[in-house]
């Protein structure tokens, strides 16, 4: 019995522990975007890999989504009378659900994993502590523009996923399942307006900070050596995936 | 000069460092000896401040620096050069990038200067034309003179080596020592140099201080270590595993 309140103590303790510092990491980084001098091109740097570099598999992930639920909701629309509703069914899931959580677990699972990693081998590899004895903050250096990067790319990426979600919707729709275009875009219109579209993007703003926050946190107090390296990266993905689900569930009910 | 009084630190029950006392004086070199997990690397930590003590000081011209704020400790830290045990370089950066990063950090000097600066500074560690090399590409005894160079790039008052010659091969490491012997005597800077390898420590060190259960057990000029009779000091030196220090 007392090893188990032992056990669920330390866990308390750890938790506390982990937040109190994700919570430091973050007013720290927060603080030094305003703090010259900027670190411009590594904020460029991080913004194109987050960025530029996910927008493959995000338009992958968009279109392919878009044209799935485009035939699911046929399906169902169908038994009403009410398959000119699949262009607004496709839009409005798009814009203000699917678009934002799946861009940022597709960016999680790319960028987020590749940030702990980077960071953890340059824990583990002393060069964190090189940049100390440098006289430069690493976390100036290297998280800031990690979470500048995460809360300008995430809003532009879900963007791009939405956009390709509707255009795969729109390809099955018409061309295979043979709706009306000038109906699917009439309804499209008719039914989203852009706060739909900016309900979403709310949504990846605090998603961008999820992931570069969990990340630049698990690769930042990696410790272990190669074996803490790896579970750093598999915790920035699932820690990540799971801390953006509850979020999405949060924001959903704030601002439904 | 830096004085450390009565330092102490501990990592849950393990008491590492158990009041250390030791003076280290400006341009001379002072190798700090030990076992292997006797706390030496603690103690540097310590001095370039990414480890905080429980208790003591460290004074770096008569000024704690234990009880400095961030800003006034990163001035103290511009003084400070280090080499890595490992080297530590930048994985993502040329050899260039990583000899010039504190020079472009620091100051506005232009690329063109970085660049010419950063060459002599290599050339001083006798690597010629390695600039465009990335330290993947790198063996590592030209890590550590890459090392070296970046850590004395800044022209700093104060160098400090993490066990300089771990992991390289005899000649490697009289090389090394070599390059610090020079180094040290072109530049009159002071080096602090925590190591095991006892050839290193006799071909560098001006100063030698032995650290043994959390203290600074022997402090001297090397040749009066090497006719100190501590047994402790003389089974270390010695290299045996016969004594009273404890092999487990």
């Amino acid at each position: 019995m007392r090893e188990l309140f032992e056990r669920l103590g330390r866990m308390a303790v750890t938790a506390v522990t982990v937040t109190g510092n994700m919570f430091l990491i973050l007013a720290q980084a927060v603080y030094f975007i305003f703090i010259p001098p900027y670190k411009l091109r590594n904020i460029v740097k991080q913004m194109e890999f987050v960025g530029v570099k996910s927008l493959f598999v995000v338009i992958l992930t968009g279109s392919f989504t878009g044209m799935v639920l485009a035939m699911q909701s046929f399906n169902a629309l169908k038994r009403f009378g009410a398959e000119s509703l699949v262009g607004p069914t496709v839009a409005l899931s798009m814009a203000r659900e699917l678009g934002p959580v799946l861009t940022a677990l597709m960016v999680t699972g790319r960028a987020g994993s590749a940030m702990a990693t980077e960071l953890g081998t340059m824990r583990v590899t002393e060069q964190i502590d090189a940049l100390y004895t440098m006289a430069i903050n690493p976390v100036k250096y290297l998280i800031t523009p990690r979470i500048v990067a995460g809360l300008s790319m995430l809003p532009i990426l879900t963007v791009i996923t939405d956009f390709v979600g509707v255009i795969g919707g729109y390809f099955v729709g018409v061309t295979l399942l043979n709706i009306n275009p000038g109906v699917y875009i009439g309804r499209t219109v008719d039914f989203v307006n852009v706060d739909d579209i900016m309900y979403g993007v709310t949504k990846s703003f605090f998603f961008g900070l999820i992931i570069t926050l969990v990340a630049s946190y698990q690769g930042f107090y990696t410790t272990g050596g190669a074996e803490g390296v790896g579970r750093a990266a598999t915790n920035a993905v699932v820690v990540g995936c799971v801390l953006i689900l509850v979020s999405d569930y949060i924001l959903t009910s704030i601002m439904f | 000069m830096i004085e450390i009084i009565d330092l102490k630190k501990s990592f849950n029950v393990k008491v590492v460092l158990d009041g250390v006392d030791l003076a280290i004086e400006d341009g001379k070199t002072t190798v700090i000896i030990g076992r292997s997990g006797v706390g030496k690397s603690v103690l540097i930590k310590h001095i370039v401040g990414l480890l905080k003590p429980d208790s003591g000081k460290i004074l770096v011209d008569g000024k704690d620096i234990t009880k400095m704020g961030e800003r006034e400790f990163t001035e103290v830290l511009k003084r400070f050069g280090m080499l890595f045990q490992g080297a530590a370089l930048f994985d993502s950066m040329t050899v260039a990038g990583n000899v010039g990063f504190p020079l472009k950090e620091h100051t506005d000097l232009a690329d063109k200067d970085i660049r010419g600066i950063v060459t002599e500074k290599l050339r001083r560690v006798g690597l010629v034309g390695v600039e465009d090399m990335m330290p993947a590409d790198l063996s590592g005894g030209m890590k550590k003179r890459v090392g070296l160079a970046r850590a004395i790039v800044m022209d700093p008052e104060i160098v400090l080596f993490d066990e300089p010659t771990t992991g390289l091969d005899p000649i490697m490491s009289d090389s090394i020592a070599n390059l610090m012997s020079e180094t040290q005597k072109a530049l009159k800077t002071t080096y602090i140099a925590i190591t095991h390898d006892i050839a290193l420590t006799y071909k560098i060190a001006d100063m030698v201080a032995m650290i043994y259960e959390g203290k600074i057990i022997e402090h001297g000029a090397v040749e009066e270590m090497k006719k100190n009779a501590n047994p402790v000091l003389r089974q270390f030196l010695a290299g045996s595993a016969q004594g009273p220090i404890k092999v487990y």
